[in-house]
């Protein structure tokens, strides 16, 4: 999962937790969509307790990130493409 | 325990003593039974294995976490079972993902501290080994035992 670490994102929440992620998303942004764990996103899947909740901010997405060593961040990072599929595909 | 062939050690952060020991053990335990075990975890949880078992003696097959999330998402590869090593909250994400791409037999070993609380955050079924314990591996090992 080394590719969104080389992305330019930003870190809304660090060192958090699953649940804390899920309720800011659906807390701070109108347009959510709820996947599946392992969901694909920028060429990585998404590790998470289901559903995860991925919240859309202009032409930005924010989602969890997590790590096994430093727990989940939120992060927002500029994806139309992922916006687009998102939004064609509807979530879960 | 039904017979299986093959099993996945998915390991958590390699913070907590007791993971690297009882990993190895759980390995040699399942392939005395026959089952083929590969071991996933981050870079420096598989290096702690390796150094532990320099002879690949119960450690044959390794492989980096993302890259086994990433093979199991894309079907390329498959385990009969599943055991996931827990003691933080991440470790709950990485045991929901799987149980959500992988079709296997899957338990949670949780421990240390917080063994309790995150073993009743696990919200579906699946098969949990847990001790409040984070360097003393003799009572993780004797769930383990009472259970394969």
């Amino acid at each position: 999962m080394g590719c969104i670490e080389e992305m330019n994102y930003e870190i809304l929440l660090k060192n958090t937790s699953f649940k804390e992620c899920r309720e800011f998303v659906e807390s701070n942004f109108k347009e959510i969509y709820k996947v599946k764990p392992g969901y694909k996103m920028f060429d990585v899947y998404l590790i998470g307790v289901p559903p995860v909740v991925i919240g859309i901010d202009g032409d930005h997405v924010v989602f969890p990130y997590t790590k096994p060593c430093y727990g989940t961040f939120l992060l927002r990072v500029r994806g139309e493409e992922e916006i687009a599929s998102l939004r064609v595909g509807g979530g879960i | 325990m039904n017979r299986l062939n093959n099993a996945l050690l998915l390991l958590g952060c390699p913070e907590l003593p007791v993971q690297t020991g009882i990993a190895l053990y759980l390995a040699n335990k399942l392939a005395k039974n026959d089952v083929d075990v590969t071991i996933a975890g981050t870079r420096s949880a598989i290096n702690l294995i390796k150094v532990s078992d320099p002879e690949r003696n119960y450690a044959k097959k390794m492989i980096d976490l993302d890259r086994c999330i990433e093979n199991i998402a894309e079907k390329q590869m498959d385990f009969d079972s599943c055991f996931v090593f827990i003691h933080n909250d991440a470790g709950i994400s990485y045991l929901a993902t799987i149980q959500s791409i992988l079709n296997a037999n899957l338990s949670a070993i949780v421990f240390g501290g917080d063994a309790e609380t995150l073993s009743s955050a696990i919200e579906f079924e699946c098969g949990k080994i847990v001790a409040k314990t984070a360097h003393n591996p003799i009572p993780l090992k004797k769930k383990i035992d009472e259970v394969i």
